[in-house]
C-alpha cells in the first residue's frame, strides 16, 4: 500500500518532468514556426478574433460586475475609519496589479483556451493534423501558431479593458449608489496608481499570462488521445491547469518583482 | 514541389484527368508485362518497378505488435489493394508509407529515399511526391471546399490566385463537384466528402496517391464512381494508387496487385494467384466476405457499401 503510493508519486513527478520539457520543445517550435516565414497573417487575424472579439462581451460584463462589487466592499471596510474617499486608491491599485491580469486570464482560458484546445484535439481525431502533414504543411506552423499569437497579442488588451470596465463599474457605483464625490474618486485613483510600476507591471503579468494559457492550451490539444474522450480530457486538463498555474505564476511574478 | 515543374506537369496533360489510357501509359514507363509474385519481398520481379519498398519493418504500440518483419513492395504506376482483418495494420501501413509513423525497425523506402532515416523537415518534403486520402476525408472543417483543395496550390506553388482557382475549380469539376466552392465539408454528404478529399489529394500532381479505405460507409453509387475516379488518375497519370480496403467486390474490379497482411506480415498476388490462393487466412477472408454478398439482390448490392 505505502510502496504503491511512493511508486504512483514518482510516477507523477517524472511525468510532470516529462510534460515540462516536452512543452519547453513545443514552445520553441511554436516560437520558430512564429517568426520564420511565411507568416500568416490572415489565420493570425481570424484567431485574434475568436479569441478577442468574442470574448469582448464576457470580459467587460464580468469587469465591471467585480469593479462595482469591490467598491461595495471597500465603501463598508473604508467608512469605519472615514476613509472612503480611498475607493478610487483602493480598486484602482487591485484592480491593475493583481485582480485585472489574474481574472482576465482566468476568463479568457474558459472562454477561449478552452475552445482552442478543444477544436485542436478535435482536428487531430479527425486527421486533420496528419491531413496537413500529408500535404506538406506542418501544423505547428498553420494552424499552432497563430492560436498560441493571438493568445499573447490578445491577453494585455483584454486585461487592460477589464480593469477599465471593473474603474468605471466601481466609479458608478461610489458617486450614483454610495454618495462619494467623483472628483475625490478620481483624485484618489490618479494619485496612488503610477505607471511604471502598476500599469507596466500589470501589462507584463498580462503578456506572461497570454503565453502560458496560449502554449498550454496548444499543447494539450496537440497532444491529446485521438478520440472523444481525448478530446474532453484535454480541454478540462487546459483549464484545470492554465488556471491553477496563473494563480501560481501571479503569486511567483508578484513574489520576485513585486508588482 | 517547386512551380516550374509542376507548371510542366500541368503543361504535359492539358484538358483533363480523362485522356486515353495507352498516350498516359507511354509517358510513365509502366511496364504492361503482368508478372506473377506469389509472396512477400523482391521475388522474381524488377526492383526498378517497386515505387514503395517495405522491408523488415516491425512496430509495436505498447504491448501490441502490429507489424513483424514485413517485407512487402508497391509497383511503379499500377493499383495495389491492401486487404487484412480490422486491426490487421492497413492504416497503419498507409501511415508508414506516408510518414505519419516511423517504424521501430526496418525501412520505408518511397522513391528511393528511406523515410525512416529522414528528419522531421525532410520527411515534409518527401511528402510532396506524396498524396493522401484519409478515411473520414480529413478536410479542415473550418474551410470551404474552395480553400481546402487550393491550400497545396498555395503553400507549393508560385501560380497566381487566377490561376489557382481555375485549377481548383477544374479539379472539383473533375470529381463531379460543380459550383460547391463555397460550401463547408459539414454540409457535404459522405461520398461527396471523400471525393473533395481526392481530389485535394491529388492536386499537386502526386506520383503516390495512398487511399484509406476510400469506400467504407459509402452507397454502392458513390462506391463506382470513386473506384472511377481512382481508375482514370492510376491510367492516364500514371499515379500509383495504394489502397485499402475490405470490399473484395471493387477490390478485384481495381486491383493490378494483392497486399494481404496477416499476423505482421504481408503477401503480394496478382489477382489471379490472390483468388486461387490456398493460404488458410486468404482462403478464410475470401469466403466470409463472400457470404455476405449471397441474397437475391445480390446484384444491385454489388459494389454496397462495406461490410463491417
Amino acid at each position: 500500500m505505502r510502496v504503491q503510493s511512493i511508486e504512483n508519486l514518482g510516477f507523477k513527478v517524472v511525468n510532470l518532468v516529462y510534460h515540462l520539457g516536452a512543452m519547453t520543445l513545443f514552445g520553441f517550435q511554436v516560437l520558430r514556426a512564429t517568426v520564420t516565414p511565411k507568416l500568416r497573417f490572415r489565420r493570425l487575424a481570424d484567431e485574434v478574433f475568436d479569441v478577442g472579439v468574442l470574448s469582448l462581451a464576457i470580459v467587460c460584463a464580468s469587469g465591471a460586475a467585480v469593479g462595482a462589487v469591490l467598491g461595495l466592499q471597500s465603501y463598508l471596510a473604508l467608512v469605519r475609519f472615514g476613509a472612503e474617499e480611498s475607493i478610487g486608491a483602493l480598486v484602482g491599485l487591485s484592480m491593475v496589479r493583481e485582480l485585472g491580469p489574474v481574472f482576465t486570464a482566468l476568463l479568457v482560458t474558459g472562454r477561449a483556451g478552452s475552445a482552442m484546445t478543444a477544436e485542436i484535439a478535435s482536428m487531430k481525431t479527425t486527421e486533420q493534423l496528419d491531413g496537413l502533414r500529408m500535404m506538406s504543411v506542418d501544423p505547428i506552423d498553420f494552424v499552432i501558431s497563430p492560436k498560441a499569437t493571438a493568445m499573447f497579442l490578445v491577453m494585455p488588451l483584454l486585461n487592460a479593458l477589464f480593469i477599465s470596465f471593473a474603474l468605471f463599474g466601481a466609479y458608478v457605483v461610489g458617486t450614483a449608489l454610495l454618495g462619494i464625490d467623483g472628483g475625490s474618486f478620481l483624485t484618489s485613483l490618479e494619485t496612488s496608481v503610477n505607471f511604471d510600476e502598476d500599469i507596466v507591471g500589470s501589462f507584463i503579468k498580462a503578456l506572461v499570462f497570454g503565453t502560458m494559457v496560449g502554449l498550454l492550451a496548444t499543447y494539450r490539444g496537440y497532444t491529446s488521445e485521438p478520440t472523444s474522450a481525448g478530446v474532453s480530457a484535454a480541454t478540462t486538463g487546459t483549464v484545470v491547469i492554465a488556471s491553477v498555474s496563473i494563480l501560481l505564476v501571479d503569486y511567483i511574478i508578484t513574489a520576485l518583482w513585486g508588482f | 514541389m517547386s512551380g516550374a515543374r509542376f507548371g510542366s506537369r500541368i503543361g504535359s496533360r492539358v484538358g483533363s484527368l480523362i485522356e486515353s489510357r495507352t498516350e498516359l501509359r507511354v509517358g510513365s514507363r509502366v511496364d504492361e508485362d503482368e508478372r506473377g509474385v506469389e509472396t512477400a519481398g523482391m521475388g522474381r520481379e524488377d526492383a526498378e518497378e517497386f515505387r514503395v519498398t517495405l522491408d523488415g519493418v516491425h512496430l509495436s504500440f505498447g504491448e501490441r505488435r502490429v507489424f513483424d518483419g514485413l517485407s512487402v513492395g508497391f509497383l511503379r504506376g499500377k493499383i495495389t489493394v491492401v486487404l487484412g482483418g480490422s486491426g490487421g495494420g492497413k492504416s497503419t501501413l498507409l501511415r508508414l508509407i506516408g510518414g505519419l509513423q516511423r517504424p521501430d525497425e526496418g525501412s520505408v523506402r518511397v522513391a528511393g529515399e528511406d523515410l525512416a532515416q529522414l528528419s522531421n523537415r525532410d520527411l515534409f518534403r518527401a511528402r510532396d511526391r506524396i498524396g493522401m486520402l484519409f478515411q473520414g476525408g480529413a478536410l479542415l472543417d473550418s474551410m470551404t471546399l474552395f480553400e481546402n483543395v487550393a491550400l497545396p496550390l498555395q503553400e507549393h506553388t508560385d501560380l497566381s490566385p487566377d490561376d489557382i482557382a481555375a485549377e481548383v475549380t477544374r479539379r472539383l469539376d473533375a470529381v463531379g463537384l460543380e459550383n460547391t466552392e463555397d460550401l463547408f465539408p459539414r454540409q457535404l454528404s459522405g461520398g461527396m466528402v471523400r471525393r473533395a478529399a481526392l481530389a485535394r489529394a491529388v492536386v499537386t500532381d502526386p506520383e503516390i496517391v495512398l487511399c484509406d479505405e476510400p469506400f467504407s460507409g459509402l452507397d454502392p453509387i458513390n462506391v463506382r464512381r470513386i473506384e472511377n475516379l481512382m481508375v482514370e488518375l492510376n491510367r492516364s497519370l500514371g499515379i500509383t494508387l495504394i489502397l485499402t480496403s475490405h470490399h473484395v467486390q471493387s477490390a478485384f474490379r481495381m486491383a493490378d496487385r494483392f497486399a494481404f497482411l496477416v499476423d505482421g506480415k504481408a503477401y503480394t498476388a496478382t489477382p489471379e494467384a490472390f483468388r486461387n490462393s490456398d493460404h488458410p487466412a486468404v482462403v478464410e477472408f475470401l469466403e466470409a466476405e463472400s457470404d455476405d454478398f449471397v441474397h437475391p439482390h445480390a446484384a444491385a448490392t454489388d459494389g454496397g457499401a462495406s461490410p463491417g
